[in-house]
């Protein structure tokens, strides 16, 4: 099987998808000739032609707006925004139209765009190149809401979300771009959304994250085994809907739960875990549910310290996991 | 999609220029001036392969002229707002090369005390309101500026710069329209180097006659040489003059050539390298205007060497002074959040608490 990065596989999820099915294409800023700031969309000008890969002009509403009301009309777009950051020129189609066509025309239109876009710091990106904007998303029904860690995830679920008949917005984290390899099918496949992947079963304490988070809560889980901590750690992978099921499975097995993730504190996913926790499972707690996140401010500092200190890391987490098995 | 290519030329302007009207001294400082941009983005570039330097940098490379010439005809009571592509824009309005060096050092002594780096330079006391990296940031928020001027009746324009692409954006066409509707003093500069990223002007404008972009809200927009200075200072005057006495908003288009990627990580792979090498030689304004000036007997070959020696000195300790700076300090995470203390916000006591945990880092 090939060995692919992340990027490549979102590329080759991209291709796979337009070679089985005309309906398909993709659309952003330079995605044709430059083939993406990233690759994403590397040599997919060359293989489909212009008509299926749309340079488009920095025109995020534009670029939304029209996947929108292409797909409308029978296609099935996939917008590429080139960083998360730039995705809030956008948000007015995507929370108010796209969102909400099925709903408001009774089930008579559907809406089956993906909009994709690289996110998450570490890159000395600064203020506007480093953000997790997922909870702006989370918080409107009517759309799901991605995150792959795993080159394998990536494609399946992109896959997934091209055929899915709602919006589906997925978040690739940069650094994951071309730090993670592993294998990848080739052809199509799916990976259902809506299905959290157990990446470590443990008995003690069930850890949720995604994205990038994913990786560094393994390797905590690792370095906190050999102190006797079991650690399951859970990918969510689909941040909405989220999977309850193995969320509330996983913490009335351990009895104490804590939420990683790179987005700031406040209003993020680890709010709406907790919440789930309590409701549901309150019961089986040994102990409060802890959230580990970014820091309130910015995302982020451009001066090396500050980033260093904002982002989360494996150390972080494997206090944060010390001190919860201590409770 | 045909590719049509109509970008407009620059390095009209004939060598044996008449200069006998200008003040010599002004145009040695203007061609010393071009010479500093041009030193310091170069060494930012060596700096940035010596991973002194990181994230995303853009370059003023080929832009020298429109930038010198357009801070020429500036008044300190004007406002600038600008791109991301802006080390050369806060300098020239007067900020010192150290603290521009030092922030993209990402060090405490920047002049965004390295919360910003590159492409979020900023000086309130210089007027000079930051770099945005989010393109057509700047644009309402220059509109809004000028409308604040205007209200309370304060002398001074405001230039709001930007890239040739950004007029595709939908925040440029609102804040056209809000200026001419409201008659308000902003020059909208529009950096025409013929591409956005890997995109040619005529592949994202419908019209890429980008000065006309303006007919659609009567507002007036010309096309001036971006690569030269003289030309550049005198349509600046001319519109500033306008937008300040006429409260008549306008657009400026400058055309010039990036000499290279979009930004020093490009790989520049979707334009051919020996057009753009032609392309630098064809639109580098430092020779013309050198060339110029030799002419002209307004420098000679000393004077042009000294000058060279002198600006390689001073952008050397910008490089140092931003080598031997601070970094933030970690207690300072939290800062400026909010004017005032907020409850159950985090604040300097989880700051602290961060920075003793000492886990920053991979
Ligand atoms: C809203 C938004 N969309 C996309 C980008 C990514 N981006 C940054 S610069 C750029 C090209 C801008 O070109 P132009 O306006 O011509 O300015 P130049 O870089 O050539 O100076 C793009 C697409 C962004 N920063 N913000
Ligand atoms: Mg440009």
């Amino acid at each position: 099987m090939p060995q692919l990065n992340l990027i490549e596989a979102v590329r080759s999820a991209m291709a796979d998808a337009m070679a089985e099915d005309a309906r398909v294409f993709v659309l952003g800023e330079d995605v044709g000739l430059k083939g993406g700031v990233f690759l994403a969309t590397d040599g997919l000008l060359a293989r489909f032609g212009p008509d299926r890969v749309v340079d488009m002009p920095i025109a995020e509403a534009g670029i939304v707006g029209m996947a929108i009301g292409a797909s409308l009309h029978g296609l099935r777009p996939v917008a590429e925004i080139q960083f998360a950051d730039y995705i809030h020129p956008a948000i007015d189609q995507i929370l108010n139209e796209a969102a909400r066509l099925r709903y408001r025309s009774n089930g008579d239109w559907h809406c089956p765009i993906v909009v994709r876009a690289p996110f998450g710091a570490g890159v000395h990106g600064a203020l506007y190149h480093s953000q997790s904007t997922e909870a702006l998303f989370t918080s409107t029904p009517g759309l799901k809401v991605v995150v792959p860690s795993t080159p394998y995830d990536a494609k399946g679920l992109l896959i997934a979300a091209i055929r899915d008949p709602d919006p589906v917005i997925v978040f690739e984290h940069k650094q994951l771009y071309r730090g993670v390899r592993g294998d990848v099918p080739e052809g199509t496949y799916t990976v259902p959304l809506g299905q959290a992947a157990v990446r470590r079963a443990g008995a003690q304490i069930s850890l949720f994250t995604y994205g990038l988070m994913a990786h560094y809560s393994l390797e905590a889980a690792k370095v906190v085994a050999d102190e006797g901590i079991d650690v399951e750690v859970i990918d969510l992978r689909t941040l909405y809907p989220l999977d309850q099921a193995t969320i509330l499975g996983s913490v009335r097995k351990t009895g104490k739960a804590l939420i990683v993730h790179e987005d700031k504190l406040t209003g993020g996913v680890g709010g709406e875990i907790s919440a789930l926790i309590a409701e549901h499972a309150f019961e089986a707690l040994d102990a409060p549910v802890r959230r580990l996140a970014s820091p309130d401010v910015h995302a982020v500092a451009f001066s090396d310290v500050l980033e260093a200190h904002f982002m989360l890391n494996p150390q972080k987490i494997a206090t944060a996991v010390r001190e919860l098995a201590a409770y | 999609m045909a590719k049509r290519t109509n970008q407009p030329t620059t390095g009209a302007e004939p060598a044996g220029r008449d200069l006998s009207s200008e003040n010599p001294q002004e145009l040695q400082q203007y061609y010393a001036q071009m010479l500093l941009l041009r030193r310091f983005e170069e060494r930012t570039s060596e700096m940035y392969t010596k991973a002194k330097i990181g994230g995303y940098c853009h370059l003023n490379l080929g832009e020298e002229a429109t930038i010198v010439g357009l801070m020429a005809a500036l008044t300190p009571a004007d406002y600038i707002f600008t791109n991301y592509r802006e080390h050369g824009y806060i300098i020239a309005r007067g900020v010192a090369p150290g603290p521009v060096m030092a922030e993209l050092f990402g060090k405490e002594t920047g002049v965004s005390r390295g919360r910003g780096g590159s492409m979020h330079l900023f000086d309130a006391t210089a007027h000079f309101m930051g770099g945005y990296a989010i393109v057509g940031g700047q644009l309402p928020l220059a509109t809004g500026a000028a409308y604040a001027l205007k209200y309370q009746g304060k002398p001074g324009v405001v230039v709001c710069q930007m890239g040739d692409a950004t007029t595709n954006i939908g925040a440029w066409h609102e804040s056209l329209n809000l200026a001419a509707l409201w008659d308000l003093p902003v020059i909208f500069l529009v950096v025409n180097n013929g591409y956005g990223m890997g995109t040619t002007v005529d592949e994202g404008a419908a019209e890429p006659d980008l000065y006309k972009r303006g007919c659609a809200f009567r507002m007036h927009g010309e096309r001036v040489d971006g690569t030269d200075v003289l030309a550049m200072r005198d349509a600046t005057r001319r519109l500033r003059e306008r937008a300040e006495q006429e409260k008549k908003p306008a657009i400026l288009e400058a055309v010039s050539f990036r000499f290279r990627g979009h930004s020093v990580i490009d790989s520049d792979r979707y334009r051919d390298p020996e057009a753009v090498k032609q392309g630098r030689n064809a639109n580098d304004p430092l020779p013309h205007f050198a060339h110029q000036l030799v002419l002209a007997g307004v420098v000679d070959d000393a004077w042009l060497k000294a000058t060279a020696s002198r600006i390689d000195q001073e952008v050397q300790e910008a490089i140092d002074f931003a080598e031997h700076s601070p970094n933030p300090k970690i207690e300072d995470l939290f800062d400026y959040m909010y004017a005032t203390p907020v409850p159950n916000t985090p604040g300097r006591a989880e700051a602290a608490i961060i920075a003793q945990n000492a886990q920053g880092g991979r």
